[in-house]
C-alpha cells in the first residue's frame, strides 16, 4: 500500500539575514513546531545581495504549517515587516507524510 | 611611508572589486575573521589591563564614555537640521558614528607599532565601553517624537551581539590568564594577527567596492559629513586624551575612536531597532566613506596632531 500523503501549507519567506531572530521568536509565539532556514544569495528590488558579509546576506525560511496559524503568521508578516524590510513570501500547496507533525 | 602597509591589502580589494574580477571571500570567512580579530584585541587589552589599578581606570573611562556621548548628539543635529535627513535616518547614522570601529582601532595601533610609539594597552578597554552606549542613544533620538521602541530586542542585539561577547570576553580570559598563562597561545592571537588583519582589510575592499552604489543615494551632503564628523570626533579625542594625559599613542587611540564608525555592531542592531531607517545611508557613510577616510588619512593625521598637541602643553 502506498504511503499516505496529507494536503498541507509551505510558507517560503526570503529575506535579510538580521531577521532571522525576530521571525524565529514570532514563530515560537505562534506555537509554530519548526522551520528550516538556509543561506541565499541573489538581486531583487534591493539589489545585489550577495552574502559577502552579514548586512548584504540573505536566508530563505521554510515551515510547513496548517491554515490558520499560516492566516496568522501572514497578517503579522504583512503588519510589521513587509514596510521596513526586504522580503519575498510565498505559499505554495505540498503534500506531506505524518500531518500530525505541522 | 606615512601610513600603515596593511591597509594595501585593503585597496588591492577595493581594486579587484571595482574591477569586477572574480575574487570572492566567502561570507563564513568574514565571520570567521571577525571572531578571531575581535578575540585577539579583547586578549590583548586583558593582558595589558592586568597592569593598571582598576580604580584608577574607572575615573578616566567616565570622562571618555560621557565625552563620547557627544558624538552621536552632534552627528543627530548636523544630519536632521542642516542636513534635512528623516529622523529615522539621522539617528540610525549617528549611532553608527558614535559607536566605534574595532578595525580601525586595530589598524591605528598597528600604525603606532610600526612608528615605535607606545600607547596604554588599557585602551581597548575603552573600545568596548564605547560600542553600545551610542547605539541606546541612537534609538532614544529616533523615538522621542513618537510611539514604542522594541528595547527588549535591541539591547538584546548590542549586549549579545558578537563583538560585545567576544571582546569583553577576551578582555576577561586576558585579565585572568595574565601574560604568562596566555603565552601558549601567542603564537596564534598575537604572532597571526597582523596577517589575519591584512586578510580582514582584503575582504573589506570587497565589500565597499560592492557598496559603493550605495554612495549615490547617499548624495553630497552624506559624502562631506562621512568626512567632517571624524574630524570632528578626533578633535574631541585629542583634547580628551590630553585631558586625561594619556600618552602620544594613547591620544590617537582615542582619537581614533572617536573619528570611527562602527560597520560590525550597529548595522545589526539598527537594523532592528530602527527598522525604518535605510541602511544603504548609514552603511554608505561609515563604511564607503569614514573607514577608507580613516584608514588612509585620518590615522597620520591623528598622529601628526596629538605629537603637535604634546609638543604645546
Amino acid at each position: 500500500m502506498a504511503p499516505k500523503l496529507h494536503p498541507c501549507r509551505l510558507l517560503t519567506v526570503i529575506c535579510e539575514a538580521d531577521l532571522e531572530r525576530p521571525l524565529v521568536s514570532e514563530f515560537h509565539r505562534l506555537g509554530i513546531s519548526g522551520h528550516t532556514i538556509t543561506d541565499a544569495r541573489g538581486q531583487g528590488r534591493h539589489g545585489d545581495r550577495d552574502g559577502l558579509w552579514p548586512p548584504s546576506a540573505n536566508i530563505r525560511i521554510e515551515v510547513l504549517c496548517e491554515a490558520s496559524v499560516l492566516d496568522a503568521l501572514l497578517t503579522l508578516l504583512e503588519q510589521h515587516y513587509f514596510k521596513s524590510y526586504s522580503l519575498v513570501v510565498f505559499v505554495s500547496d505540498v503534500s506531506v507524510l505524518r500531518a500530525d507533525r505541522f | 611611508m606615512p601610513f600603515e602597509p596593511v591597509i594595501l591589502f585593503f585597496l588591492l580589494g577595493l581594486l579587484a572589486g571595482v574591477a569586477r574580477s572574480d575574487l570572492k571571500i566567502p561570507g563564513v570567512l568574514y565571520e570567521s575573521l571577525s571572531i578571531f580579530l575581535l578575540l585577539a584585541i579583547g586578549l590583548k587589552g586583558g593582558i595589558e589591563l592586568a597592569r593598571y589599578p582598576l580604580a584608577s581606570l574607572a575615573g578616566q573611562a567616565l570622562v571618555v564614555v560621557t565625552a563620547a556621548a557627544l558624538i552621536p548628539l552632534i552627528a543627530f543635529a548636523v544630519l536632521y537640521r542642516m542636513g534635512r535627513l528623516p529622523r529615522a535616518d539621522a539617528a540610525s547614522i549617528a549611532a553608527h558614528y558614535g559607536s566605534v570601529s574595532v578595525v580601525t582601532f586595530a589598524v591605528a595601533a598597528s600604525f603606532l607599532s610600526r612608528m615605535e610609539v607606545a600607547y596604554e594597552g588599557y585602551l581597548v578597554v575603552f573600545l568596548v565601553l564605547l560600542e553600545f552606549p551610542a547605539l541606546v542613544i541612537g534609538v532614544i533620538l529616533a523615538r522621542r517624537a513618537e510611539g514604542q521602541t522594541r528595547w527588549g530586542p535591541m539591547l538584546h542585539e548590542v549586549l549579545s551581539g558578537k563583538s560585545i561577547v567576544l571582546l569583553v570576553g577576551g578582555l576577561l580570559i586576558g585579565w585572568l590568564a595574565g601574560p604568562e598563562g596566555i603565552k601558549p597561545l601567542d603564537r596564534l592571537f598575537i604572532d597571526l594577527f597582523k596577517g589575519v588583519l591584512a586578510f580582514f582589510l582584503l575582504e573589506m575592499g570587497l565589500v565597499v567596492a560592492s557598496r559603493l552604489g550605495d554612495l549615490r543615494k547617499a548624495g553630497a551632503f552624506l559624502i562631506g559629513f562621512g568626512m567632517a564628523m571624524p574630524l570632528a570626533g578626533a578633535a574631541l579625542g585629542l583634547l580628551v586624551g590630553n585631558l586625561l594625559d594619556l600618552s602620544v599613542g594613547g591620544t590617537v587611540l582615542l582619537a581614533v575612536l572617536f573619528a570611527s564608525a562602527s560597520y560590525i555592531a550597529a548595522p545589526a542592531a539598527m537594523r532592528i531597532a530602527i527598522p525604518e531607517a535605510n541602511p544603504a545611508l548609514s552603511i554608505g557613510a561609515a563604511l564607503g566613506i569614514t573607514f577608507p577616510f580613516n584608514l588612509l588619512i585620518g590615522i597620520p593625521l591623528y598622529h601628526g596632531m596629538a605629537v603637535r598637541l604634546a609638543g604645546e602643553f
